[in-house]
């Protein structure tokens, strides 16, 4: 998550769930959290028992507001105009916990003159190039000084190169002004860009009443300060927006502005949606990243060798100048013997990116015939991907495509059962296509790690075998990796080195010759070379070959030959420090709350007795406390570097700064790099929006990434074709995709069909009653559903108009027991700048009575 | 009253516990027998091991404990001592056990060829080498060493990898240096972003 990456230094949950109990308020927007994720929603019970205020803020009214103290309706998409309201009603009230972020924050840092916010032009940022559609972010620096990235993920879509300018913050720290009179002081500039979001607009904008969003702001600033703390949880309903990020961004700011980071029942819990989504992060199979948060080597950046790669990635202040020594440990971990300083480690065998390699454009070079083979692991696009006719029409362009599943499912079966073969569009006669479909082995049957929501890594074992010939996938990269070294061993072509090199060599067991997790596992927590022996942590690791590490950030994972951590079950007795360290793993270092430096004052002591967690002890001299703290240990709350001799790394942060992975050690309220759609939140309209921006003339999020062409139209803002509200959203009884639940009985049972969500004022003007068949379109397609006329969604006014929403899950297609014409048949292919995710929570549709009522068809079947 | 409804009356009227319960028998024990409560075996009786597991659907992470018996999974409950879910589980934690032993399960390798209109079931080694081939073949056939302006890229932009985000750690990782690190592949991607 690049939001609170760039907020705090790391993109990850800032607490673990069943510390939501010590919160005074819960505030849970975005996230559904009842019915998706009901087990850690008992913690937010928990705390109500306590006395705590839950307030719940979401389009829909849903378990989760029925049980809040307070609900908050908004509209779709609307989310930052409120957050934004928040952060207003905050600074103009001096509701904010002056001590905490005074210090604690970039609040009274002073950015370049020449920097001017979306207040003044509009809607946009200084720096905006037009012809490009980026941003140059040189106005956005500290005065004086380039920032880099708070963390190496994020990388600013910047015209020219920091170059010389980035070893500037090692010559002092940032130009501040503590009393906070500076007009170009983060205070005064969050002041400026906020002060249009009022509470009238905010009702304006967001459908939600002022009287409402007032009781939230005067609910989450009385529960915050020494005395008490806020959390927030949030899901996938910030993340999937073409303003995703930002949303996430704009609470970042309030709990940092109110002292909710690092703190007992505060900070942010972002609740992933998989088992280990956390984990496909961290150990990256995404195209931008390599293991622990490292930047994929880029032919679009100054990556050409080793050296330029580290120049350009290494922070000099702060925990990442630590760099060298994670990148040339994963290379030793990949490349073995293979690496040596003769050969920058083996660096050039990593592929370089040349663009944006996400799932969203993969689909459209799917289609285009870009790619021509597809190894699809577990995951089904064509229920769970965006525009899923325009899937189902691009698949048959691959010459393979190898589906390793649990059923068969809908991206498996499309070239004869799909829609598109049903109206003749796709004939199996004339797809190309070689397909496997091959079966794969759950947990239970395969031994190994997921990552959960709040960062803790958990072991699962192998209990018994796996069916037939059901694999894990483990086994197959295994052997598919096996059978290609064999195939490459006699070439002595340039092109086939890195996999002739590749480290690759783990011990099997049984009669599946099946690889040890145990062993990989090992390797990610790093050990020395040659002689690999297990390393503690990752503060043993070097720059200079004699370790391997295959995920720095996971080091502790496995810290000694037989100590794997992550299966280590030992909670905490009741009454005990509540942090269950003896239970599996959390990165980093096993710590639970992350930036707990924040949970002391500046000197060092509690902020309140209550709040108690990290802190400084003078007689041992070293931070103590419930958990791991994080920070130097024995960093005494009264240094300061002594900034003539320019100190880099950990020497250049004070004892003062909790957020030791961001250059400066400050929480960025304003981020200066690394997002790339401006350093503040900024309302901008979902893409289809049946509203003009009432607070800028820039309409939608001027960098958001569009693919707009014949097979995937937009709608245009107010279209009268299209003139409802429409998120998708997930039920509890359903996964995702829905393969793991459409095809289980007792899931299956309980939610036997898709359906829409209908306000019933909509289905009077339309005349639909419960039950009715509907046909939902959208430029993209129409799908034929169930109505369920509620009263869940309910009309907003929106300045001036009445608005009104639509809901449906998103789990349903042919397979299995329960289904349902798919959801995401409707969406567009769109994204967020900074993730590619897409925007599946707001956007815009037509809603019509089918005429003859009858069984489902399949989608755009209908011909009501 | 047949003589074979008198015996089966006595026989429930002796087998029933409330009267011996009455006349002054520890209540909680023997008293409160009956043969039905003696047929009833615990539920767990059978398992020959158990494991350690977490819950594969979301991500809050539920611990939960695999029952075995042979090479049969015969129950999957939470794991109290979780300070999670404290033994709880949701309705898709609860459909853990459903989705192990689903009969509709995959359990053999089908293939499609070019342009059929059928499945065919093929033998897992036969496909593992097929698919290598292809990988080969493809990777072969669209490598880029360098880029037009001389730029190292060693990639190749014609296969890609996408994952779901419940793949263990351990998998994500050998996907990421076999298919990165090894293959030059840059496609690779994963539910987690969407």
């Amino acid at each position: 998550m690049p939001s609170l990456g760039a907020s705090f230094g790391r993109g990850a949950a800032t607490t673990a769930q069943w510390d939501v109990t010590n919160a005074d308020c819960v505030v849970i927007m975005g996230s559904n959290m009842a019915e998706n994720h009901p087990i850690a929603f008992r913690f937010v019970m928990q705390a109500k028992e306590k006395g705590a205020t839950i307030i719940h803020v979401d389009p829909r009214f849903t378990r989760t507001s029925a049980l809040a103290d307070l609900y908050a309706p908004l509209r779709a998409g609307s989310d930052i105009a409120f957050l934004g309201g928040l952060i207003s009603y905050i600074l103009e009230r001096d509701l904010w916990f002056k001590e905490y972020a005074l210090n604690y924050t970039n609040l009274a840092t002073v950015v370049e003159d020449d920097f001017k916010d979306a207040s003044q032009l509009d809607g946009l940022f200084s720096g905006w190039d037009a012809e490009s559609r980026a941003y140059r972010v040189d106005s956005w620096q500290y005065q004086g000084e380039a920032v880099p990235s708070s963390s190496a993920e994020q990388q600013a879509q910047t015209t020219e190169p920091y170059g010389e300018k980035l070893k500037r913050p090692s010559d002092g720290p940032p130009p501040s002004d503590p009393s906070l009179q500076h007009p170009n002081c983060v205070y005064q500039i969050l002041r400026r860009h906020y002060a249009a979001y009022t509470p009238e607009m905010v009702e304006r904008v967001t459908g939600c009443p002022k009287e409402t969003f007032v009781k939230v702001a005067e609910a989450v600033a009385r529960n915050s300060g020494r005395e008490r703390t806020t959390a927030w949880c949030y899901a996938v309903g910030w993340t999937h927006h073409t303003t995703g990020v930002q949303m996430i961004r704009a609470c970042a700011i309030i709990q940092a502005l109110l002292g909710n980071i690092g703190r007992p029942g505060g900070g942010i819990l972002a609740l992933r949606g998989h088992s280990s989504i956390q984990g496909s992060t961290d150990i990256p199979t995404l195209y931008n990243l390599l293991p622990g948060y490292l930047p994929q080597p880029s032919a679009q950046r100054s990556h050409r060798t080793f050296k330029d790669y580290l120049e350009a990635e290494q922070v000099p202040t702060g925990w990442w100048a630590n760099f060298p020594k994670y990148a040339v440990s994963l290379l030793r971990a990949w490349y073995g013997e293979g690496a040596s300083p003769d050969n920058e480690w083996g660096y050039q065998w990593l592929p370089k990116i040349v663009g944006d390699h996400s799932q969203l454009p993969m689909m459209l070079a799917i289609g285009d015939g870009l790619i021509r083979g597809l190894l699809l692991i577990g995951q089904n696009p064509v229920v769970g991907g965006h525009n899923s006719h325009l899937i189902r029409k691009g698949l048959p362009n691959l010459d393979w495509m190898v589906v390793r599943e649990i059923f068969e499912n809908e991206t498996a079966s499309y070239w004869y059962r799909s829609p598109e073969v049903e109206r003749g569009e796709i004939r199996p006669d004339q797809i190309k296509t070689e397909i496997f479909l091959m079966p794969a082995s759950l947990a239970g049957e395969k031994e190994g790690t997921f990552t959960n929501t709040h960062r803790l890594v958990q072991w699962h074992d192998r209990v018994v075998d796996p069916p037939g010939e059901c694999r894990s996938d483990l086994w197959f990269f295994y052997h598919l990796g096996r059978r290609l070294t064999a195939l490459h061993a006699d070439s002595d072509d340039p092109k086939d080195e890195p996999i002739k090199n590749l480290s690759w060599e783990y011990p099997v067991f049984g009669a599946h010759v099946e690889p040890s997790a145990e062993a990989v596992l090992k390797e990610i927590n790093g050990y020395t070379w040659p002689d690999r022996r297990q390393v503690a942590d990752y503060q043993e690791l070097k720059d200079d070959g004699t370790t391997a590490c295959g995920c720095w950030i996971y080091s502790g994972v496995f810290p000694a030959e037989d100590h794997n951590q992550a299966r280590s079950r030992v909670p905490d007795a009741p009454g005990g420090p509540g942090t269950h360290l003896g239970w599996g793993f959390a990165w980093p270092s096993n710590r639970r709350i992350l930036y707990n430096r924040a949970s002391a004052d500046p000197d060092g002591q509690p902020w309140s007795e209550r709040k108690r967690y990290v802190w400084w002890d003078a007689e041992q001299d070293k931070w103590v406390g419930r958990d791991d703290p994080d920070f130097v240990a024995d960093k005494p709350p009264d240094y300061t570097p002594d900034w003539s001799k320019r100190p880099t790394g950990m020497d250049a942060l004070d004892g003062r700064s909790p957020f030791i992975m961001i250059a400066d050690g400050k929480s960025s309220l304003f981020v200066p790099a690394g997002l790339k759609d401006g350093p503040l939140p900024t309302h901008y309209e979902p893409v289809e929006s049946p509203a003009r921006n009432p607070l800028y003339g820039q309409q939608d999020n001027p960098v958001a990434k569009k693919w707009e062409r014949p097979d995937n139209p937009y709608h245009a803002v107010g279209d009268p074709r299209y003139p409802y509200v429409i998120t998708t959203y997930r039920l509890t009884e359903h996964h995702a995709g829905g393969i793991p639940t459409r095809l289980v009985p007792s899931t299956a049972e309980l939610q036997p069909e898709g359906f829409a969500e209908i306000p019933p004022e909509l289905a009077r003007e339309k005349g639909i009653a419960n039950l009715d068949w509907v046909v939902i379109s959208t430029a993209r397609g129409e799908i034929v559903t169930r109505a369920l006329v509620t009263e869940r969604l309910r009309p907003l006014e929106i300045d001036g108009r009445r608005i009104y929403q639509i809901g449906m899950p998103w789990h349903f297609g042919w397979h299995g027991y329960a289904t349902g014409d798919i959801a995401n048949t409707l969406s567009a292919i769109v994204g967020d700048p900074n993730t590619s995710i897409h925007e599946g929570k707001a956007f815009t549709c037509d809603l019509r009575k089918r005429a003859v009522s009858s069984q489902l068809s399949g989608d755009a079947g209908a011909d009501g | 009253m047949s003589p074979s409804l008198q015996t089966r009356l006595r026989g429930a009227l002796r087998d029933w516990s409330l009267p011996r319960q009455l006349v002054g028998a520890d209540p909680a024990r023997q008293a409160a027998e009956s043969a039905a409560s003696r047929r009833t075996r615990p539920r767990l009786e059978d398992a020959d091991r158990v494991g350690t597991s977490i819950c594969p659907y979301c991500a809050v992470g539920c611990a939960q404990l695999i029952y075995a018996k042979g090479n049969d999974v015969i129950h999957v409950e939470g794991d109290p001592t979780s300070p999670i879910n404290q033994g709880t589980l949701c309705p898709k934690g609860a459909a853990t056990l459903g989705w192990m032993l689903n009969p509709q399960r995959l359990t053999g390798v089908k293939y499609r060829a070019p342009y059929s209109d059928h499945w065919e079931e093929r033998p897992l080694e036969w496909a593992m080498d097929r698919i290598a081939q292809l990988v080969k073949q493809t990777r072969d056939e669209t490598f880029v060493g360098h880029l037009p302006d001389g730029t190292t890229a060693n990639h190749t932009l014609a296969i890609a990898e996408l994952g779901g985000a419940t793949l263990d750690n351990e998998e994500n990782y050998l996907i990421k240096k076999l298919c990165g690190g090894g293959l030059g592949m840059v496609w690779i991607e994963n539910q987690a972003r969407v």
